[in-house]
C-alpha cells in the first residue's frame, strides 16, 4: 500500500493534451512528471521570414483560449522595435479588449473547469443539475466577456481587428454603449462570483512562492510595466532572458522556464494579485476582503477566488474605459519598419506572456522567441504536487488522482500554449 | 415502452490551438440545450467523464503531425458513425503546415534545445488525407453558429446548411463597400470560402483566408490583380501561405510565386 502510482493518461478540463505521473515509494513522493504530449507546432521557426504585421494574426493561433494575449504581446514587441508608442483612446481600447479576454477566460475556468472539482462533479453540465443558478450565472457572465472581444475584435476566437499600431477599425461611442447595461449586471455577478467561490472547500495548503508579474505605476497590469517579484526582482521587460531561462526536459514537449538563480517561480492571477493588490479598484478590494481573501495569499487552490476578483476588476475597468471613450480620428499609429529587436510582455489570463522579435530593415522577422505562462508554471505545478500528495496520501487511488488533477487545474494550464506544452499518471510502487 | 437513446457526441483533438472545440463552450446560450439533446460522451477539455464508444457524432479538431496521431485517427474513425472535421487544422493542415514547405529538422533546432526528445512527422496533414470524413466545417476558427447548425442538421438527419460560395457573396449581401475596389486593399475574399460573415471587410481590412479556398476558385487571376496593385511575389507567397497554406489551390498559387521570386 505504501508503494503507489497515480496515472492520469489524459488530464481533463485543461486546454490541450497532458498526462500526469506520480510515483510514490514507501510513502514518499519519488517522482512527479507533468508530461505534455501535445504535438509541437514550431511557431518560432516559421515566423522567420514573415512580415512584422502578420505576427498578431499568426501568434494568436498558438492559443484559441487567449488569442488576445498573443496579439497584445506581439504588437507591443513590434512597437518597441520601431520606437512607436500607442497612447490615448487606442491604448484604452487595447485594455478594453484585454478586459473581455480576462472575463471570458477566467469565468470559463471558474465555473466550467475548476468549480466542478471543488463540488465533486465530473463537469459543469453535471454541476448544472445541482447548481443551475450558478452555472447559468457563469455562462451569462462569460458571454459578456466574449461580447466585448467580439465587438472590438470582430469575433471571440482569433479576433481580426488587432494590428501593430492599433486597430483596423475603431468602434463608435454608441457601439460601445451597448456594452454598458450588460456590464453593470456583470459587476454584480462578478461580485457574487467572488462570494460564491469563497464558500468552496479549500485544502489547507500553502507554499512560499516567488511570484512574478508585471507592475505598472498606476494600473492593475495588462500590457505594460516592470517585471517584479516578492523576492526583489525589478527589471525591464527587455531584461527577461537575462534573468529567466527555458530548459528542455526529455519527458515533455513543452520547455520549462526557470529563474536562472532561484529556479521555479509562479505566474498568473495569484502572482498578479499578491504583487498588485494596491492597484485594484476599491470595490474589488472590498469584495476580496468580505470573502476572507487577504491581500497576500499563498494557497494556490484559492486562485479561483482571485480569478473572480480579477473578473470584477475587469468588469469595472471596462465600464470606466467605455464611459471615458472618445473615438479617435485614426484607427492606428503609422509604423516605420527598421532593423531592430523588440520586446513585449503582457498578462495573459494564465500569467506572463513574453515575446521577442528581431526584424530586418524591411520589417521581416529574422528571429522570434515566445515564452507562454504555462511553460513558466510547469516546475511550480510539479513542486506543488510533491508537497501536496503527502497531505492526501490516505485517500483511495481514485480520490487521490482527482485531488492531484485539481491541484494542476489551480494554474488553469494551457497546453496548447506551452507546446512550443499537459496528461496524469501516479505510480505507487 | 422503449426510451430513445440520446446520440453520443465525442470531441477529439489533434495538433491545434483548441479554439475550434472551445467554440462549443462559447455557445453560452445553447450549451445546456445541446447537452440536453446529446450525450457528451468524450470531451476532455470540458469533462473528466469518459463513456465508451461507438460515438454517433465525432468532432475532430487538429491536424496529423506525429506518428502516434497518424495511428490514433484510425481508431477515432472506427469508433465513429459520423466524423466531422472542424477548423483549418483538421481540414487543411493548419498554420503548422508551414513546415511542409521547409526542412522540419531545422525547425526542431530553432525551437528545442534537444531536438532528439521530439517525435514529429515531416508534414502536417488534414484528417481527410488519412481517413474518410463525412462532413467538414471550415474556418480558423470555425463559426460557432455553423457548428450549432451542423449538429442540429446531423441530429435531424438533414444536410447542414453551410454555403461553399465566396466571402465576396457574404460581403455584397451585407452591403459592405469593397475594400479592394475602393481602397486597393489586397483581399482574399474572391477565392475564400464563406462562413465568417465577411468579417474583415466589415472592419475595413482585407480578407486573409481563414476559411480556405472556396469551390473552384481562381487564385491566379486574383494574384494578377494584386500584382497590378503593387504586390511583390514574396508578398503573394505570404498572402496565400497562412492558415490554409496546404489546401491545394492556395498551395499551388504560393508555390508559383515562390518560383518566380527565386
Amino acid at each position: 500500500m505504501s508503494n503507489r502510482a497515480v496515472r492520469v493518461p489524459y488530464l481533463a478540463r485543461v486546454e490541450g493534451e497532458t498526462a500526469l505521473e506520480i510515483k510514490i515509494k514507501d510513502g514518499n513522493v519519488n517522482d512527479v512528471r507533468l508530461k505534455i504530449f501535445e504535438p509541437p507546432r514550431f511557431f518560432e521557426a516559421f515566423l522567420r521570414g514573415r512580415d512584422y504585421s502578420e505576427a498578431p494574426d499568426i501568434t494568436a493561433r498558438i492559443c484559441g483560449i487567449c488569442p488576445v494575449a498573443y496579439q497584445m504581446s506581439s504588437v507591443h514587441a513590434m512597437e518597441d522595435a520601431f520606437g512607436a508608442k500607442v497612447e490615448g483612446p487606442l491604448r484604452e481600447l487595447r485594455r478594453l479588449l484585454y478586459c473581455g479576454e480576462w472575463i471570458e477566460s477566467h469565468v470559463l475556468h471558474i465555473y466550467l473547469l475548476h468549480a466542478p472539482d471543488f463540488l465533486g462533479f465530473q463537469d459543469a453540465i453535471q454541476m448544472a443539475q445541482a447548481h443551475p443558478a450558478a452555472v447559468e450565472r457563469g455562462l451569462k457572465l462569460k458571454k459578456i466577456g466574449n461580447d466585448i472581444v467580439q465587438l472590438l475584435g470582430g469575433r471571440e476566437i482569433h479576433p481580426i481587428n488587432v494590428r501593430v499600431g492599433g486597430f483596423y477599425r475603431v468602434p463608435t461611442e454608441r457601439e460601445l454603449q451597448t456594452l454598458v447595461e450588460p456590464l453593470q449586471w456583470a459587476v454584480e455577478a462578478a461580485e457574487e462570483t467572488v462570494r460564491w467561490s469563497s464558500t468552496l472547500p479549500f485544502p489547507n495548503f500553502e507554499r512560499a512562492y516567488e511570484f512574478v508579474a508585471l507592475r505598472h505605476p498606476e494600473e492593475y497590469p495588462f500590457c505594460e510595466g516592470r517585471l517584479v517579484s516578492n523576492r526583489g526582482l525589478d527589471i525591464a521587460v527587455r531584461e527577461f532572458e537575462e534573468f529567466f531561462l527555458e530548459e528542455h526536459v526529455p519527458y515533455t514537449n513543452a520547455l520549462h522556464s526557470a529563474h536562472r538563480k532561484r529556479g521555479a517561480y509562479h505566474v498568473g492571477p495569484l502572482a498578479r494579485y499578491n504583487l498588485n493588490y494596491d492597484r485594484l479598484t476599491p470595490r474589488a478590494q472590498a469584495a476580496a476582503q468580505s470573502a476572507g481573501l487577504p491581500p497576500i495569499c499563498f494557497n494556490p487552490f484559492k486562485s479561483i477566488i482571485v480569478r473572480a476578483v480579477e473578473t470584477l476588476y475587469a468588469c469595472e475597468e471596462a465600464l470606466r474605459i467605455i464611459s471615458q471613450y472618445t473615438r479617435p480620428a485614426e484607427a492606428a499609429v503609422t509604423m516605420t519598419p527598421r532593423a531592430a529587436t523588440g520586446f513585449g510582455c503582457s498578462e495573459a489570463p494564465r500569467g506572463l506572456l513574453y515575446h521577442r522579435y528581431t526584424l530586418d530593415d524591411q520589417g521581416l522577422i529574422t528571429s522570434a522567441k515566445i515564452v507562454p505562462p504555462t511553460s513558466q508554471n510547469q516546475k511550480t505545478i510539479e513542486n506543488d504536487l510533491r508537497e501536496f500528495v503527502p497531505t492526501v496520501m490516505h485517500l483511495s487511488d481514485d480520490e487521490l488522482t482527482w485531488q492531484c488533477e485539481q491541484a494542476v487545474r489551480n494554474y488553469d494550464p494551457c497546453i496548447s500554449c506551452a507546446t512550443h506544452f499537459l496528461k496524469l499518471k501516479v505510480t505507487r510502487e | 415502452m422503449e426510451v430513445a437513446r440520446k446520440p453520443k457526441l465525442a470531441v477529439w483533438k489533434f495538433a491545434s490551438c483548441d479554439g475550434c472545440q472551445l467554440s462549443l463552450l462559447d455557445c453560452e446560450e445553447e450549451l445546456l440545450t445541446i447537452a440536453g439533446a446529446v450525450e457528451i460522451a468524450y470531451f476532455p477539455e470540458a469533462s473528466r467523464a469518459v463513456l465508451k464508444g461507438p460515438y454517433d457524432i465525432s468532432l475532430v479538431e487538429g491536424s496529423i503531425t506525429t506518428p502516434h496521431d497518424a495511428e490514433r485517427i484510425h481508431q477515432v474513425r472506427r469508433a465513429s458513425k459520423f466524423l466531422v472535421t472542424i477548423g483549418a487544422c483538421a481540414t487543411a493542415g493548419g498554420i503548422q503546415a508551414l513546415r511542409n514547405f521547409r526542412d522540419v529538422r531545422e525547425f526542431h533546432r530553432v525551437v528545442y534545445a534537444s531536438p532528439h526528445y521530439i517525435e514529429t512527422l515531416n508534414k502536417s496533414t488534414p484528417i481527410a488525407d488519412h481517413v474518410f470524413v463525412d462532413f467538414e466545417l471550415r474556418g480558423c476558427p470555425i463559426n460557432k453558429h455553423q457548428l450549432v447548425e451542423a449538429l442540429n442538421a446531423l441530429l435531424h438527419g438533414r444536410k447542414p446548411n453551410t454555403p461553399a460560395h465566396s466571402v465576396c457573396t457574404e460581403c455584397k449581401r451585407r452591403g459592405i463597400v469593397c475594400v479592394m475596389v475602393a481602397n486597393g486593399t489586397p483581399c482574399l475574399g474572391p477565392v475564400t470560402h464563406a462562413g465568417c460573415g465577411a468579417l474583415c471587410p466589415a472592419y475595413h481590412r482585407g480578407c486573409y483566408g481563414c476559411f480556405g479556398p472556396k469551390e473552384s476558385p481562381n487564385p491566379a487571376s486574383l494574384a494578377d490583380w494584386w500584382s497590378r496593385h503593387g504586390a511583390s511575389d514574396p508578398q503573394l507567397v505570404r498572402l496565400f501561405r497562412s492558415f490554409n497554406a496546404y489546401a491545394e489551390p492556395f498551395r499551388r498559387e504560393s508555390e508559383a510565386h515562390e518560383q518566380s521570386s527565386s
